[in-house]
């Protein structure tokens, strides 16, 4: 059993060589609220909920992320570079024998000078704060899947849902597969716009019943027109959206990512400037010092776990399969605009798990 | 001995004897009606009169061998709940459907797809998420990950789950039913896919109950009746 001081003390010799960065803290109860928003139910099998008399539903922070960019959105001065260290809270599978609570050491930049060379800073940072371990990096780019979806030829409400579900892979390839007509509308839609039209919506929900609840007779005939226009809408081209497809498959080495993403873009040709900024971000992070030969590029990495980053994501992984990253982070300007309240950032950061950092160097020892 | 907990009142313990009696184990109370004392003729049985809704929890703390109470409960309320429990035998009554219904009028909205579409753009118009009132947090919310509905939110609903909607606490309900006569009373429909568990009296084995060579025998004494 090792003693959590001695993991405390590893996560201090690695936070050292965030020297330039502002030491912060973060309360350990968030508003249930906020974080609901943001990521949804399921984040209530992930956190660990509380009540408070005066404030209501409460969670046990999860991760620093939303309470560090609430307080920097708060008033931080800009540019900032934070570093925090602390505990954080996760439930885990009944059963599954995982830690619970454990330390986070973190790094985040909110600057919006040169957004390539900060996701490039803090990469190579925590590359550097690993140094002489046995580590495999992965890096992602969710800023290329969305813009992926962005260069479809399609409706904006196509494109909307794609996003909307780009997390959750199974339904967003349900989503493609109806778009492209690969798959037929949905059981009894082409009956309700048939009746819609001959009857009139008003008949059809007088004949259904009371109108209880919120969900207005404005909110259905808004949705009929949607469904109407989805219905008229020309299918995806299946070109199209095999490039979609088989660029969220797309695993190669970081130095060979630009050119096959350089083949998906001149079959969507809307693709080119997050491929122009991909390729700049490769140059970045050889500048910082690192070794991008020696790097994977999953385009699908993150995508089912990092729900707010919408960049540049990567991981640094250890010589165990299965086991949890040393290092994870990214980049997530949507977040500072959705919990800016008006105000957005450009930022990046990542975390370190000093207590797999501690037991990777006991099991070389 | 084994310890068995059963239901301790109403039609689910009157069809949870009947169940037993039909396989030749003649469970009996002991004393009056209002006292909860009970046993079981000729078998190492040590017979527990429960609430249906302590039965789940008690097997997932190995202080009963054996229960019965509704499948919805147990998978409810013990977390992998596979791994804590066995079925032992459904038990063929106590039926009951747990489902998601949205309002009647809404004629718009069959399937869970549409649930979804609608979610987003009621987050978008109203500024908060959709409400699902539920007793069942934990099934429901599971079920809703895998078809990939987002921006709901589940409202807690211990009773009078149906009248939620009608009431503005909520637009759409996660409830259990039988014959569908309270939904439709309520002006709810069923979602096309919207069945979420098929549930029935069910007997179940506490995997992590203390099993001695005492109480294995017992059990297997009493599995040989229930073939």
């Amino acid at each position: 059993m090792t003693l959590k001081s001695d993991i405390r003390a590893e996560a201090e010799a690695l936070q050292a060589i965030f020297t330039d960065a502002v030491p912060v803290e973060a309360p350990m109860l968030v508003s249930a609220g906020t974080l609901l928003d943001l990521y949804g139910e399921d984040i209530r099998s992930r956190a660990f909920t509380t009540h408070d008399p005066d404030r209501g539903e409460m969670m046990l922070r999860p991760d620093f992320t939303v309470p560090v960019v609430q307080m920097h959105m708060a008033g931080g001065a800009e540019p900032a570079r934070y570093t925090y260290l602390g505990e954080v809270f996760r439930m885990q599978d009944a059963g599954s024998g995982r830690p619970t609570e454990y330390l986070q050491l973190g790094y985040e930049v909110f600057d919006r000078a040169a957004p390539l060379m900060a996701d490039a800073e803090v990469f190579a940072l925590m590359f550097k704060a690993l140094d002489g371990l046995p580590i495999r990096a992965v890096t992602g780019d969710i800023g290329i899947l969305l813009a992926a979806i962005e260069a479809l030829d399609t409706t904006d409400a196509r494109k909307a849902a794609l996003r909307r579900h780009v997390w959750r892979p199974r339904r967003f390839r349900a989503l493609l597969d109806r778009f492209t007509g690969a798959v037929p509308a949905p059981k009894g839609r082409a009956d309700y716009l048939k009746a819609a039209e001959e009857q009139g919506l008003a008949a059809l929900i007088a004949k259904a019943g009371p109108p209880i609840g919120l969900r207005t007779t404005d909110d259905l005939a808004a949705r009929l027109e949607r469904l109407r226009a989805e219905a008229e809408a020309a299918p995806i081209d299946a070109t199209e959206a095999e490039v979609l497809v088989s660029l969220l498959s797309l695993k190669v080495q970081l130095s060979d990512a630009t050119s096959a993403l350089r083949n998906f873009a001149v079959d969507l040709p809307g693709l080119q400037p997050a491929v122009t900024r991909f390729a700049d971000r490769i140059d970045a992070l050889s500048e910082a010092g690192v070794a991008v030969n020696d790097i994977l590029f999953e385009a699908s990495y993150g995508r089912t776990q990092m729900e707010y980053y919408d960049g540049f994501v990567f991981g640094l992984l250890g010589p165990v399969p299965g086991e949890p990253p040393l290092a994870t982070g990214g980049r997530y300007d949507a977040l500072t605009r959705q919990l800016g309240g008006g105000r957005e950032i450009p930022a990046v950061g990542g975390v370190i798990r000093p207590e797999q950092v501690h037991a990777l160097r006991e099991a070389r020892a | 001995m084994i310890t068995l907990g059963v239901p301790s009142k109403g039609r689910l313990m009157e069809k949870t004897f009947q169940w037993f009696a039909a396989r030749g184990i003649e469970m009996r109370r002991t004393g009056s009606d209002r006292d909860y004392g009970a046993e079981v003729a000729d078998m190492p049985i040590d017979l527990r009169l429960m609430s249906a809704g302590e039965i789940p929890r008690e097997l997932a703390a190995g202080r009963i061998h054996l229960g019965v109470t509704g499948s919805d409960l147990v998978q409810e309320r013990i977390p992998a709940w596979d791994q804590a429990v066995e079925v032992l035998a459904e038990m063929g009554f106590g039926h009951a459907d747990l489902i998601i219904a949205v309002p009647a009028w809404w004629v718009d909205v069959r399937t869970l797809e549409d649930l979804d579409a609608v979610a987003a753009d009621f987050r978008a118009t109203h500024g908060h998420r959709l409400r699902i009132a539920t007793k069942y947090h934990r099934l429901v919310r599971d079920f809703l990950r895998d078809a990939g509905v987002a921006d709901y939110q589940l409202i807690d609903s211990q009773g009078a789950t149906e009248g939620t909607v009608a009431h503005g606490t909520a637009e759409a309900i996660a409830d259990i039913t039988s014959t569908g006569e309270t939904l439709r009373a309520n002006h709810l429909a069923i979602l096309e896919d919207g069945l979420i568990h098929r549930s029935e009296a069910t007997l179940f084995r506490s995997r992590g109950a203390h099993w001695t060579d005492s109480s294995r025998a017992a059990l297997g004494k009493l599995e040989e009746r229930l073939r």
